[in-house]
């Protein structure tokens, strides 16, 4: 054990029942760096403050009752060490306020029932089964595909990944990463019947698996590796390669732009992208079907602002070159697509290096 | 008033199961839990549930295994319950969702566990617990019969004018709102009592809340004195690490790099039970073999690393994030910490207790299937086999009886109560202090070794905090999510919890199971093979004793 130290803590405090609006508050904790930031605040209402309201339990990431934004940082105050997040603080102070996405109701108390659970319910949060179970016996499923939904099954719930989540800023409906990866849990599950369904629902919702941005940041946040945007992008697989869901919000139509733009150019060609996402990837479609130029006309104003605030310029949009090694990225797209299976990159279990290369590396270390 | 024919108090496992064995009954279900369900503390069951299923090993090998376990002290009529009923409740949790491991063939996959003769232990990774909760919370979300009261906190049990239970006085913690609850029927499910330990392996939550209501209106409390000290938690902050990394065949040495479970338990080794190698890593800790941190070291490097990723992965976690340990590539110093209390509410294998109308189903509760020590993964099944029995027993008992009308002058009571600590001046010590010092004062005198003056002292201590208690001051003025009297009213339940242990850990003058008496080191069958309960009659505690019911088994030396 380090040596105690003293951190300071400045915390967002809130009382629904003072009249009075949220305010910092600060607090001097001693501990030793490698502690928690739970420990710190645990310490402050033992010897301090005892009003100071935090749900909390288990102190091993575990129960998931203690996220918070540390830093401005959602995370788990009980596996977010109180050294480190003193060396991210502004002026050496750690600031620990509510999660975000959610309204407060006391001091670091988020209402998860507003918003967190009854996304929850929204996905069907059950098994279907397909069909009734076998007597006397379990279903007989691959262990791989077992373990696959452990994945999406350690998510705590503790709405950490909510809380940082962009798409729900912007859209407060939006279905969210961990509701959806909850969604996969049960699409991923051989022993669940409603496959199709359950992603025809989400594919079609225009809150639903479409609306996620792709930024990444519920991935970094997450606590237990759920990564749950990778549920998500593995749920809009499964709806556009495994069922040809082609849904109303243009989900379909739009990620096969992308892939057939990258593989054509190894880079986005931004004005082909709208035009390609209403004709399933292809630019001609796009703009002789109907439906489809009649939403290109629908996104003109979109086209106009990207052109005033420079974020595009005709000649940029218009002359768009390849990469110069545009040859490398087909490559990739061949070696993926010669393959039978879609190679899912998982990298929760069947990533970990396995036992023949740690062999060869304990080797080259000089290891026995 | 809220009235439900079956009310659960507490949401994990046991209280859930129960919840979904009344309502499949027909009943009509409340489940009450002081926090949301799925952070309840089944949720750090990590290693996984046994089941005798595979058709090479048997219920009768199982049940055994748990009886030898218990130290002859479990109840073998209960435990051949639960050991027979183990594998359809396995196959009905793995119906439901449970993503439970598989072999190669996609059959159910299982490990090896401590205290057993058979690799019978089913697992998801180490987060069993978890998965388990999770889906039974599905479950619970699908069945809008019953009816979710997330984060309400319950004072006191409320009986009729004839002793039977009449409901529950709660405080709504969102808003501080008292309320009444009516039922025919309470189940207790409210978990352990951990927390009056420090360290320990048991979340916040863990404060004995159910045991110490139940006790106060009268039902017996069993068993009390059996506390377990799991074998590998980490020192400081306690933490678990499963039992699963040794039956996935992680070692232990002391610091002289001496694999010492050969001198204790040289045929089951590391697999030996918990109080076995708990004591065995304590002696070696007592005379000088230990780490200078008190320790000794758990080497999980021995796993293959594929195979750690893919069955202890949470340990992972916890060594990284806990400890700074890549258990993968070095060993991890443990040591024995409070982990489980083996005694509870007395109850029959309905999970009756005597007290008419109440019931009580998982840690909270003694019926007994684990006696003198329970063995790794048979807490799980005892939550479900147990949470079951009792939902579908209370469903039928009530089935066509009245609701009953619970006196609106029991809550003005507990309202009354909590006003008093809310309204007191800041004159007496903090609740964190005198918590500090019960968990202390635990671990030191009511632990893996005990003897007649360390227990006497605790006794002294546990009272004066009992007294002190009862002036504690606190912070918080509020209504809404006070949290800070609710401590306060935890700190007496956990301090109930500690005078019925102390005084039943006095009165065992014997060695069996997790209770070791330094001045009487042997187990006495011809004394002592019988249970010891605690009543509340009045303010003094009572003491009584009932009989181990046997079935097949008759009581032989105990060795690994």
């Amino acid at each position: 054990m380090a040596d105690t130290q003293t951190f300071q803590l400045k915390i967002r405090r809130y009382d629904p029942e003072s009249g009075a609006p949220a305010y910092w508050a600060d607090y001097d904790v001693d501990l030793p760096p490698e502690r928690s930031v739970l420990d710190g605040i645990l310490q402050v209402k033992d010897r301090e403050d005892a009003s100071i309201a935090i749900r909390c339990s288990c102190r091993a990431a575990i129960c998931g009752s203690c996220g918070v934004r540390i830093n401005g940082r959602s995370a788990l105050a009980c596996n977010t060490r109180i050294g480190d997040a003193a060396a991210t603080g502004r002026d050496g102070f750690i600031t620990v306020e509510p999660m975000g996405n959610m309204p407060v109701i006391k001091d670091l108390v988020s209402d998860m029932e507003a918003v967190h659970w009854k996304k929850v319910r929204r996905v069907v949060p059950w098994l279907v089964p397909a069909e009734a179970p076998p007597e006397g016996q379990e279903y007989i499923v691959p262990a791989e595909a077992m373990l696959d939904v452990t994945q999406a099954m350690a998510c705590i719930h503790c709405g950490v990944c909510v809380s940082a989540c962009l798409s729900m800023e912007v859209d407060p409906e939006f279905i969210g990463p961990a509701a959806l990866a909850k969604a996969y849990r049960f699409v991923g599950d051989p022993r669940d019947g409603e496959e199709e369904a359950r992603l025809r629902d989400l594919a079609e919702d225009p809150h639903g698996i479409y609306d996620c941005t792709h930024c990444f940041a519920c991935v970094e946040v997450c606590p237990k590796d759920v990564a749950p945007m990778n549920q998500i992008m593995r749920l809009r697989r499964r709806a556009t390669s495994d069922h040809g869901i082609k849904d109303e919000n243009n989900g379909y139509g739009h990620e096969k732009a992308f892939v057939t733009l990258i593989e054509k150019y190894g880079t986005l060609h931004e004005a082909q992208l709208l035009p390609r996402s209403f004709g399933d990837g292809s630019l001609v479609k796009g703009q002789l079907k109907p439906s489809g130029a009649k939403q290109l006309t629908r996104e003109l104003p979109t086209a106009f602002r990207g052109l005033k605030s420079g974020k595009v310029t005709p000649r940029k949009a218009l002359l768009h070159e390849k990469l110069p090694d545009q040859k490398q990225v087909r490559k990739i797209f061949h070696a993926i697509e010669s393959h039978d299976e879609r190679i899912e990159l998982n990298l929760y279990i069947v990533g970990e290096m396995g036992d023949e290369e740690m062999g060869a590396m304990a080797e080259e270390a000089g290891e026995t | 008033m809220p009235q439900h024919d079956v009310l659960v108090i507490g949401a994990g496992l046991a209280g859930q199961r129960a919840a979904l064995a009344a309502a499949e009954a027909g009943a009509s279900v409340g489940i009450i839990s002081k926090v949301h369900p799925v952070r309840s503390h089944s949720n750090a069951a990590q290693g996984g549930i046994n089941a005798a299923l595979d058709p090479q090993d048997s219920w009768e090998s199982h049940a055994f295994d748990t009886v030898k376990g218990s130290d002859y002290l479990g109840d073998q009529d209960a435990i051949e319950i639960m050991c027979r009923e183990a594998p359809s409740e396995l196959l009905t949790l793995e119906h439901l969702g449970v993503t439970f491991h598989r072999d190669e063939r996609g059959r159910l996959g299982k490990r090896a566990f401590g205290g057993a003769s058979a690799a019978r232990t089913y697992y998801v990774t180490d987060i069993t617990g978890h998965a388990i909760l999770h889906v039974l919370y599905e479950q619970l979300m699908k069945f809008e019969e019953v009816t979710r009261y997330e984060e309400w906190f319950s004072t006191a049990l409320v009986q009729d004018d004839d002793g039977r239970i009449a409901g529950v006085v709660t405080r709504n913690i969102r808003d501080g709102a008292m309320e009444l609850f009516a039922a025919k029927a309470v189940i207790l499910a409210t978990g352990g009592n951990g927390q009056i330990y420090d360290p320990t392996t048991n979340a916040l939550i863990c404060t004995g809340d159910g045991i110490a209501m139940a006790y106060r209106i009268g039902a017996p409390l069993m068993d009390m004195e059996m506390i377990q000290y799991h074998p590998t938690t980490l020192a400081g902050l306690g933490l678990l690490i499963t039992e699963g990394a040794r039956g996935e065949g992680a070692h232990l040495y002391n610091a002289q790099g001496e694999r010492f479970m050969e001198k204790y338990a040289p045929n089951k080794m590391e697999l030996a039970s918990r109080d076995v190698v708990s004591r065995a890593e304590q002696t070696e800790i007592n005379e000088g073999r230990g780490f200078p941190d008190g320790t000794v070291a758990l080497d999980i490097t021995v796993v293959p690393r594929k195979r750690i990723h893919e069955a202890l992965r949470e340990i992972v976690n916890v060594g990284r994030d806990f400890a700074g340990v890549d258990i993968t590539s070095e060993p991890i110093h443990i040591k024995p910490g409070n982990h489980y209390v083996m005694g509870g509410v007395h109850t029959d294998i309905h999970g009756q207790t005597p007290i008419a109308g109440l019931y009580a189903a998982g840690e909270c509760a003694c019926v007994s299937v684990h006696g003198g020590n329970r063995l790794g993964a048979n807490s799980l099944l005892d939550t479900l086999v147990f949470g079951r029995r009792s939902g579908e027993h209370a469903a039928r008992a009530v089935h066509g009886m009245g609701m009953p009308s619970p006196s609106h002058s029991s809550m003005q009571e507990e309202e009354d109560r909590i006003q008093a600590i809310i309204g007191r001046d800041g004159t007496g010590r903090r609740v964190s202090e005198l918590k500090a010092e019960l968990g202390e004062t635990m671990d030191k005198y009511v632990a893996v070794f005990r003897d007649e003056d360390g227990l006497n002292t605790a006794l002294e201590v546990v009272r004066r905090l009992k007294e002190e208690a009862k002036n504690v001051a606190i912070d918080d003025k509020g209504t809404v999510f006070n949290q800070d009297v609710l401590g306060a009213l935890e700190l007496q339940f956990m301090i109930d919890n500690a005078e019925a242990i102390v005084i039943s850990a006095i009165e065992r003058k014997e060695s069996r199971g997790a209770q070791y008496r330094t001045d009487y080191p042997e187990r006495n069958d011809d004394e002592w093979l019988k249970h010891i309960n605690v009543s509340a009659n009045g303010a003094e505690p009572e003491l009584s004793y009932s009989p181990v019911t046997m079935t097949q088994w008759e009581p032989q030396e105990r060795t690994y």
